[in-house]
């Protein structure tokens, strides 16, 4: 047993921290370390960045344009870029499709689609969840009626994230209503433009546009646009659910709010000290601390035996439920340490988010937004209830 | 012993619930929201035409006078339906600074109009760093020529964009020592620049700064006001908390109703043992909660002032953290519909987080009732 970085892995971690002072634009990074969300011209700007550099997707294999980096150094990268201050990379194309295209995709989607994920040219949303689909996705009702050459599609998809700047997205549709709910379910690759969409964004609890409605009225999709075979789209979006699990605890993005949470704790003061100085929130900071530290160790973990297991298990689960915890944790520890200063409120521009014009500290406004905004991750990507489920089952089913 | 509400309070409490089911909608608060005002002043004078706004003026001014279980009534019932009006704010805590500080003329000057809504009063005394303690005062007044000379900040005063007299807190050093003083000031004085904005929970309130404000010595109202503005503030608390409590068990109704509607899995998820034992937590702290408030309002009613300290702030910290613990839940199990800003839950949740942070906040509260033991 050795916990310790090799030096090789080391050295990796150094030449991100050198392309990091070199390439983070400071705009972007003085936003993001003073805790306010990335704006989506950070997250196009920092994916060509990358893209130049030959670090569009450090975790894809090299044949399609990655650096095939072991399951270690990819969490070095996310470590350096999260707590550097860059922006996340879009989920979606990067983690989410670009996997199940190299796994499932025929040669021409592979060609046409892979690199323009990669130089950040399409912005890919994911289209699984609907009004009445969620926690029991595979009730998804929107469906795909072969016409020729076309699927036609109708229906309705819900919590959209991003979706209003997409250009494509991938989305689960029902192509055989007869058979059982997991077997007529098929993966097909949409065009954000194709005429029959429209698109409705939502505002979260932090009134960011952040997530959307969409409805397919006749859409006409290619059906060379489907992935892999019909009806088996339920495969392709496990396989896919399975594959986003190195960066699922958020290490790096906890780091990040932790080191600010150290920061304007030393700075705001309640009662006369500096709230880091008050002996009851120092030990809640301390605590949370430490769980970031179990949580790390317990990603590194994982991911280094993932290649040796042969069963499955339940990590993945493990790590959404205490990584996302933890991160609540410190955005309400954040909201504390400024008291009733948490009050004053103005939304965030999407653009480039910056600290309205308000009184008291220049960190209030992003913080109680941060705090209002992260509610969601106990939500999204299978709650945490569907996690404990998912853990349950396996402790005791199998 | 008896924890019930009396035949009066309760017909308070009919009276509150007819002008909210009349005046408020399914989405009162949030249309209020959006106006400039922030909130409704047809909505203000209804509330004067049911008696509400004579609540806390004593008899002899024509008011109720129905003290903090009569206050409690109501503030709970405009808590469940989220009302923005500045109930809390004017007709609780200004009407009651004037009624026990004012002089006769201030009295008879500003209680009959408070009460008539043809006028808005807040106190602005907490400066951003604490809690609501009569004697953290760092404004300061200076006596010069027969004039009072004011200087310094209040931190977010709600509803003071509204108001058409504040009521300012400042420290009079005495060669005997430091004394609070409480005085009358007209929004528009030069001196006094407000910066208003809204609140995370939708209302509007203002930090507000004085700079060499002058003001004729009758200005002042009354002499050393720390005991009875004390009692002032512990009022507020207890009817935050009241109002808090209102939108607590409203929330709780919210996520039963929906948990039994959402149908997931081929059964509505209220089936699932999990959320069922997440409610049952969420019930049990709405039931401290109310336990808490009930005792927060007795204390105002009947307690010695250093018992009443610590009892406000177990108070606090009680429903404070349920308002933490069944916000969130109650947000976790509407899911997507719980994030979302146009559906109910949002808000309630919003509210929820203000009343944690108003009048001291929890990890406040928790200090200073440990400093008790
Ligand atoms: C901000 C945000 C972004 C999102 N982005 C996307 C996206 O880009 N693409 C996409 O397809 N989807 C997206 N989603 C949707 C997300 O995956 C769903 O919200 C999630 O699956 C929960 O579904 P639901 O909202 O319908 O809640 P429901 O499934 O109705 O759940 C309500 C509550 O019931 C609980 N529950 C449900 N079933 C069980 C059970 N069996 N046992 C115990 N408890 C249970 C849940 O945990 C939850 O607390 C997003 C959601 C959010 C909030």
């Amino acid at each position: 047993m050795d916990l310790n970085y090799s030096a090789a892995d080391l050295q990796w971690r150094d030449e991100v921290r050198r392309f990091l002072d070199a390439s983070l634009p400071a705009d972007t990074r003085g936003r993001l370390l003073e805790g306010l969300p990335a704006g989506v011209e950070d997250i196009r700007r920092w994916q060509r960045t990358l893209y130049a550099h030959g670090w569009g997707a450090v975790a894809w294999p090299e044949r399609f344009g990655g650096l095939g980096l072991s399951k270690v150094r990819q969490h070095l990268f996310e470590l350096e870029c999260a707590t550097a201050g860059a922006p996340p990379q879009l989920p979606f194309g990067l983690k989410m499709l670009g996997p199940v295209l190299m796994q499932f995709g025929n040669p021409t989607q592979q060609q046409y689609f892979l690199p323009r994920i990669l130089s950040g040219e399409h912005w890919w949303c994911q289209g699984y969840s609907e009004p009445g689909a969620g926690s029991d996705l595979a009730s998804l009702k929107t469906r795909a009626v072969l016409d020729g050459e076309h699927y036609v599609v109708n229906g309705q998809k819900a919590w959209n994230t991003l979706g209003q700047h997409a250009d494509w997205m991938f989305c689960l549709v029902r192509t055989d209503a007869a058979a059982k709910p997991q077997r007529g379910i098929s993966f097909l690759l949409i065009d954000m433009r194709s005429p029959g969409i429209s698109v409705r964004p939502t505002k979260l609890l932090d009134g960011t546009p952040e997530v959307n409605e969409i409805w397919f009225e006749n859409v006409r999709v290619p059906v060379a646009q489907r992935v892999g075979e019909e009806n088996q789209g339920w495969t392709y979006a496990k396989f896919l659910l399975e594959h986003e699990r190195t960066s699922i605890a958020g290490v790096g993005v906890a780091r990040r709010a932790m080191a600010h949470l150290r920061r304007v704790a030393a700075v705001h003061s309640q009662g006369g000290r500096a709230m880091i100085e008050d002996p009851l929130f120092r030990a809640r900071v301390a605590q949370l601390d430490i769980e970031l530290t179990a949580l790390e160790i317990t990603n590194l973990r994982m991911i280094s035996q993932e290649a040796s297991k042969t069963a499955p298990t339940p990590d993945a689960s493990i790590l959404k439920i205490r990584g996302s915890q933890i991160q609540q944790a410190i955005s309400e520890l954040l909201l504390e340490t400024i008291g009733i200063r948490a009050l004053p409120f103005a939304e965030l521009p999407a653009q480039a988010p910056a600290s309205p014009a308000l009184p008291g500290p220049v960190h209030a406004a992003g913080l109680t937004a941060n705090y209002l905004n992260l509610r969601k991750l106990s939500i999204f990507g299978g709650s945490n209830e569907i996690q404990k489920n998912i853990i349950a089952h396996m402790l005791l089913d199998s | 012993m008896d924890f019930s509400f009396s035949d009066e309070q309760g017909m308070l409490m009919d009276a509150a619930r007819r002008l909210v089911t009349d005046q408020y909608g399914r989405d009162g608060a949030r249309q209020r929201a959006a106006t400039a005002d922030g909130y409704s002043r047809a909505t203000w004078s209804e509330f004067a035409r049911l008696g509400l706004l004579a609540l806390n003026v004593p008899e002899e001014h024509g008011g109720l006078d129905a003290g903090p279980i009569g206050t409690l009534a109501v503030c709970f019932v405009l808590g469940e339906a989220l009302v923005v009006e500045p109930f809390l704010s004017s007709a609780v805590l200004a009407t009651l600074a004037i009624a026990r500080l004012g002089s006769p003329e201030q009295r008879l000057q500003w209680l009959p109009r408070l009460a008539a809504g043809e006028a808005i009063a807040v106190l602005a005394h907490e400066e951003g760093d604490g809690g609501p303690v009569a004697t953290a005062v760092r404004t300061v007044a200076v006596a010069d020529g027969g004039e009072w000379v004011l200087d310094g900040c209040k931190s977010v005063v709600y509803h003071a964009p509204a108001a058409d007299l504040l009521l300012v807190t400042a420290r009079i050093d005495a060669p005997t020592g430091a004394q609070t003083a409480l005085f009358a000031v007209p929004p528009d004085a030069a001196g006094v620049a407000l910066q208003p904005y809204v609140t995370v929970d939708g209302q509007r309130a203002a930090d507000i700064s004085l700079h060499q404000l002058r003001l004729p010595s009758s200005a002042r109202m009354g002499a050393e006001v720390g005991a009875d503005l004390q009692a002032v503030l512990d009022q507020g608390l207890a009817a935050l908390c009241a109002e808090t409590l209102g939108a607590l068990e409203r929330l709780m109704r919210m996520t039963l109703d929906y948990t039994r509607e959402r149908v997931q899995f081929g059964v509505p998820i209220a089936r699932f043992q999990a959320l069922q034992h997440r409610m049952a937590e969420m019930a049990t702290h709405l039931e401290f909660a109310r336990s808490m408030t009930y005792l927060a309002a007795s204390q105002c009613v009947a307690g010695e002032p250093a018992g009443r300290a610590a009892a406000l702030s177990a108070a606090k910290v009680i429903v404070g953290q349920a308002a933490r613990f069944v916000g969130q839940q109650a947000v976790q199990l509407h899911g997507g519909m719980g994030v979302a800003d146009e559906y109910g839950v949002s808000h309630y949740f919003k509210r929820l987080l203000a009343a944690e942070c108003r009048f001291g906040a929890t990890a406040w509260h928790l200090t200073r009732y440990a400093g008790t033991l």
